[in-house]
């Protein structure tokens, strides 16, 4: 075993390797950008080496300063995590050149899964069953759009070298192809500096699951069963679990070995993954092979009772697999959720921010949350917006659902917006209990998870308004005990007014729009009632506040729920799912200057990556200006009305701060 | 304490009478002040609107801590006084919490009559003056107002309760340090521009808000010269080139929220120096009062019911309980706080007057703030009662209560009646606050009184003349008299008059009275010196 390892990476998987590590006794060795200098990772490592500016392409995305660091300290291996330079070749070849090992496949599987077009091809020899696509080397368009053509639409284009659903477009007919395959390969081009395409039959209902293998050095090879991560949104995994529901005995044989056949092609070694669609018929694709530990690593532990971090350093110092195949076997079922720094009634918009507040819920042998970042962290422009992990076992999937449920409702995060609620809502769909997945799951049930519905909102709204009064009071009640005149009804939060009903208005904001509740509150014999008109309908309400606890009763009919307050609002879980409202602020009328420029401001901060559009071009209303990057995701700025561009304020490359003003545009007069 | 043990019965027939008649008056009194808070009505209020300001009791409620209360003063000034109608005479005065600290809010109605003022509107704003001033509350005006009402300038300008009065005391409560803030949310013209510039600390909307000594108009008239209001007296000359205000506001949102930090920096802290307990709710609901009291007035009824449903735990130690019993003096709590409550039971005789003395002297003495409910047709009368010095008696409580230096606070909760008033204190004996129920009468004597003293003289003058009076024209003699009684005597009419500081529901007695002596504890209590007793 080693005696000290480099951890070439950030964030949760960094602080997830140095973990296992130190429980093995293996001392570590973090690296770090100026953006990460207080990081968690550094702190919980050994030792630590600076290795450049913020932005990856300085700093972590450098092989030389990582190796240069290892050399250093004296690591005699490299963990990769994901991501960065896991699964880049010439990094690989110069740990070896550098005597440090890398944990890891050989140079040779990388490369031969690097391209996606190639792994087919390889796989394609080892018959391993594949989805009808064009893989080649002729990139002009017309042969692609041939083979396009030929399969019949929908199909997917996808960047060769790619990977997490960057530059990857699903194209639903002819006429939408060549915007299709210039915006792919744009993305790939940004991405991944190459943009070789390849097309594939577009499935519509196919899930996406996954096989863990496991290879040593010793050509032994096992998987560890089936990770089902249909749950996606623009092709990212929102939501993963072990085992696959309603996956059988047989099936799950049968794709283990053929992703160990399709290992065993390469030669691999270590920690891999080898990705299948799976058709409504049980067929089953070769999508590609990720030669890493895949994000979604913790689930499989879960269920085998592995740690394969462990399992990754073992391997990698030449030990044997630490159990054969047969000594394999599922237990219970897990759940993964990502929580991310995005905003998912905006596109899911990466944010950016401080975790002004972090409450992860309590851990334990059923619910673990693997993060790398702690309150006071800034989630930054540079890099993933994840903020954990929240990782659920229990003996059956119902009940490990509702751990996660649960552990959802319990995670407190403030200061920049997350996908909590949004992960809440999905994960108490009606169609995701029953296991009704695909990879089209969150399209297809929009309306249960984004409560897009108008009428949900009226059993909502009343909930969150006592909320609001009921919070009121509780902070009233703080203040009056906190001065020497705690008796005086100067502190009363009823609204009092003298000859007129007590009457409240509580603004909330829910996806913006505005949710104005009139109140009436009524004192009698230390009883505070709130009447809550509902647009005619009365509710007469009364509530107690126990913490995040709210005990409701409406017109007779007693409820709970949770309460979780963020930034400028707060979520609410009920049964049903959460609901977030804000709290409608009056305007101060700060900021006028810019009101008329709406739209033309940086969504979030970001890099400029193209003007559609010259200086001086006359637009018309929604034309598109310029294309953002951010979060490795494409924002394209579209004209407000019809007018003029008058000069761009950023150059394609720049970094553009979240909010700033992007370009000077005149509308026409009327 | 000992607990009032009530005697009432409330599923008699009696009691569902006296509630309804109460509740009637009640909901007539809030019906009035439904229309009354609708400003200028319609119209003027959307005018107002779409120029981007907010109604002024949007205003105050933005300017108040989110669901805190506010005590909304004299909300019947100017009620059937004018020939115009002229809503809470056009200026919504008030007392409510901002940044914790209970502040006297003077806010402008645009809306009615461009927020001119009228002789009562001068009358309400200098009563929520004294208010202030009596009881060391910050002032925060909140100006939308064209000035003076100059048809009536006569009754506005000159005199020295007029409008000069309100700048008067702006300086004189600066320099108590009784901080004055005034915002800016309109025209401020001629005498009002001293508003702002009088304050500590003034705000002004950009705009919205002018200050200026002469408007446009008056400054072509008198050196010809053409400029815009904005230009002559707008937010941006005043915050940066005049100097006449402080703090620039964006909008009226804007303003309030720099109000607000205004308070927030005064640095002030209410001196409490009083023994204040838990406060606990009156042990009987406080809407029974509505049953307590007699639908005919002239039934005598025992105050001490009224009082189980003010005080804290409807608990009331009795102070000589034994001895002149038409008036029922005693300790109790509201909201925590000791009071020490005054209250009629019957007419004042010299016992009940002594003892009344006596305990004004107690309260003062150990600084317990006095509450009197006054349901009072007067002192006795009569032959043996003048010679018993029913006078010299009435006097000692005249005294006492004149002098007695504890924050005083008056409920009108019956007749108010002749020199029974002033023993009662009311107005004229500075109660820091005065409020009467609906079903209250204030006059110098009953109109049946009135009347009959004087047709005994007419009748007299008759006689005199050796002339012949009827039965019936003495009473069609009466009759108006009667009515002219009933017509002034009533609360609407005196509210409207600023003889008090509102007319209230009798349900909302304790939370009023909370709020008023509340207040008033943001001013030290003084010792009291008293003047001579006439033995």
């Amino acid at each position: 075993m080693f005696n000290k390892i480099l951890i070439a990476n950030r964030g949760e998987i960094a602080c997830r390797v140095i973990k296992t590590a130190k429980k093995m006794g293996v001392r570590t060795v973090a690296v770090y950008s100026d953006a990460d200098a207080h990081a968690l990772h550094v702190a919980m490592a050994d030792e630590a080496i600076h290795i450049g500016a913020a932005p990856s392409r300085e700093s972590y995305l450098l092989g030389d300063k990582v190796i240069e660091a290892a050399i250093k300290t004296g690591a005699q291996a490299i963990h990769p995590g994901y991501g960065f330079l896991s699964e880049n070749a010439d990094f690989c070849r110069k740990c070896a050149d550098n005597n440090i090992v890398f944990i890891g496949p050989p140079i040779g599987a990388i490369e031969a899964m690097g391209s996606k077009s190639a792994a087919k091809q390889i796989m394609e020899k080892a018959g391993v069953p594949l989805v009808p696509g064009y893989h080649g080397e002729d990139q002009s368009r017309d042969i692609i759009k041939k083979a396009a053509d030929d399969m019949g639409y929908p199909v997917l284009l996808k960047a060769a070298a790619g990977g997490g659903g960057k530059g990857m477009r699903q194209v639903w007919s002819e006429d939408e192809f060549d915007e299709g395959l210039d915006a792919a390969k744009r993305e790939s081009m940004n991405a991944f500096g190459d943009d070789h395409m390849l097309v594939e039959k577009y499935l519509t209902q196919p899930r996406h699951v996954e096989i863990q293998v496991f290879c040593d050095t010793h050509g032994q090879g096992v998987y560890l069963f089936e990770r089902d991560c249909s749950v996606q949104r623009r092709h990212q995994k929102v939501i993963e679990e072990a085992p696959a529901p309603g996956m059988t005995e047989a099936l799950r044989q049968q794709m283990g070995e053929a992703a160990l056949k399709a290992a065993q092609a390469i030669n691999y070694e270590g920690a891999g993954t080898v990705e299948f669609l799976l058709d409504t018929d049980g067929s089953f694709y070769f999508m590609e092979m990720n030669t890493r530990l895949q994000v979604e690593h913790p689930v499989t532990e879960y269920i085998t009772g592995q740690d394969l971090v462990e399992w990754q350093l073992r391997v990698a110092s030449g030990e044997h697999l630490p159990l054969l195949q047969d000594e394999l076997s599922i237990s219970g079922h897990a759940f993964e959720a990502r929580v991310y720094a995005e905003d998912p009634d905006n596109e899911f918009l990466p944010a950016t921010g401080v975790l002004e507040f972090l409450q992860a819920p309590e851990e334990s042998e059923n619910v673990r949350v693997d993060t790398g970042v702690r309150q006071g962290d800034e989630v930054s422009v540079y890099y993933d917006p994840m903020i954990a992990k929240l990782i659920v076992w229990d003996e059956n999937r119902d009940k490990a659902l509702a751990r996660m449920s649960k552990a959802l409702k319990e995670y407190r995060i403030s200061g920049l917006t997350t996908n909590l609620d949004f992960l809440y809502n999905l994960s108490n769909a009606p169609a995701f209990k029953e296991a009704d997945l695909d990879t089209g799951f969150i399209e297809k049930h929009h309306g249960d998870i984004f409560h897009d519905d108008e009428k949900a909102l009226s059993d909502e709204l009343p909930l969150a308004a006592l909320f609001v009064l009921l919070q009121q009071a509780e902070e009233a009640d703080a203040r009056a005990n906190a001065c020497g005149d705690h008796t005086s009804p100067w502190h009363c939060s009823g609204n009092w007014r003298l000859n007129e009903p007590h009457i409240q208005t509580v603004t909330l904001l829910h996806h913006e729009q505005e949710c104005p509740v009139d109140v009436e509150v009524q004192q009698r014999n230390g009883q505070t009632t709130y009447l809550i008109d509902m647009g005619g309908e009365t509710i007469s309400a009364q509530g107690k506040l126990d913490g995040s606890e709210l005990r409701a009763d409406l017109n007779g009919h007693r409820l709970s729920a949770t309460v979780a307050a963020h930034d400028d609002g707060f979520s609410l879980y009920t049964s049903k799912g959460a609901v977030s409202f804000k709290i409608s602020k009056p305007d101060m009328g700060e900021d006028q200057d810019t009101g008329g420029e709406g739209g033309l401001t940086a969504p979030m901060n970001g890099t400029m990556v193209t003007h559609l559009v010259a200086a001086g071009d006359a637009v018309k209303k929604e034309d598109a200006l310029l294309v953002m990057e951010a979060m490795k995701m494409e924002h394209t700025i579209r004209a407000p009305a019809d007018g003029v561009v008058n000069s761009f304020f950023f150059q394609p490359g720049e970094l553009v701060d979240g909010g700033a003003l992007l370009l000077d545009f005149a509308a026409n007069e009327e | 304490m000992a607990k009032i043990q009530s005697k009432l019965n409330t599923r008699a027939a009696d009691f569902q009478e006296n509630a309804e008649h109460m509740q009637t008056q009640v909901d007539d009194l809030q019906g009035k002040l439904d229309t009354i808070k609708q400003g200028g009505g319609e119209r003027s209020q959307q005018r107002h609107v779409s120029r981007g300001k907010l109604l002024p009791r949007d205003r105050v409620k933005n300017l108040l801590d989110p669901g805190s209360p506010f005590l909304e003063l004299s909300q019947l000034a100017g009620y059937e006084v004018y020939e115009d109608n002229v809503p809470a005479a056009g200026i919504i005065t008030g007392i409510g919490r901002v940044s914790g600290q209970e502040c006297m809010i003077i806010a402008n109605d645009a809306t009615v009559k461009g927020g001119s003022y009228y002789p009562l509107t001068v009358k309400k704003h200098l009563r929520a003056q004294t208010i202030a001033e009596q009881n060391h509350l910050p002032c925060i005006s909140l100006v939308d107002s064209g000035g003076a009402n100059l048809p009536r300038q006569d009754d506005v300008f000159p005199d020295r309760e007029h409008f000069g009065r309100i700048f008067f005391n702006q300086a004189n409560m600066s320099s108590k340090n009784i901080p004055q803030i005034a915002a800016v949310m309109g025209s401020c013209t001629a005498g009002g521009a001293y508003v702002p510039a009088m304050a500590d600390e003034s705000i002004i909307v950009k705009e919205q808000g002018t200050i200026f000594l002469g408007g446009p108009p008056l400054v072509k008239a008198a050196t010809g010269e053409i400029v815009s209001a904005e230009d002559l007296g707008g937010a941006d000359v005043h915050c940066r080139t005049s100097g006449v205000a402080d703090h620039y506001a964006q909008n009226d949102h804007h303003a309030l929220q720099l109000a607000r930090q205004a308070v927030d920096r005064l640095n002030r802290k209410k001196p409490l120096n009083m023994d204040i307990q838990d406060s606990v709710e009156p042990a009987y609901d406080s809407k029974e009062i509505y049953g307590v009291i007699p639908k005919d007035s002239r039934k005598p009824y025992d105050v001490r019911e009224v009082i189980a449903r003010i005080v804290d735990g409807s608990e009331f130690d009795e102070f000589k309980a034994l001895y002149g019993t038409t008036l029922v003096c005693g300790f109790a709590r509201i909201f925590g706080y000791p009071v020490g409550i005054v209250a009629n039971n019957g007419i004042l005789f010299g016992e009940s007057a002594q003892k009344g003395a006596h305990f004004v002297e107690l309260c003062a003495q150990r600084k317990i703030p006095l509450v009197f409910l006054q349901n009072i047709t007067g002192f006795m009368v009569g032959q043996q009662y003048e010679a018993g010095g029913i006078a010299k008696h009435g006097a000692k409580m005249v005294t006492a209560v004149a002098c007695a230096q504890v924050p005083k606070f008056t409920v009108l909760i019956g007749g108010s009646f002749g020199a029974g008033n002033y023993g009662m204190c009311g107005r004229a004996y500075d109660p820091r606050f005065l409020f009467m129920w609906p079903n209250a009468r204030i006059s110098v004597m009953g109109g049946e009184q009135a009347a009959g003293v004087l047709s005994t003289i007419k009748r007299d003058q008759f006689e005199a003349k050796n002339e012949n009076w009827s039965e019936e024209d003495e009473a069609k003699f009466k009759q108006p008299i009667i009515d002219e009684y009933d017509r002034q005597g009533h609360p609407y009419y005196a509210s409207a008059r600023l003889w008090d500081d509102g007319v209230i529901d009798p349900a909302d007695t304790r939370m009023v009275l909370g709020l008023s002596i509340s207040a008033s504890l943001n001013r030290e209590i003084d010792d009291t010196k008293f003047g001579i007793f006439r033995m």
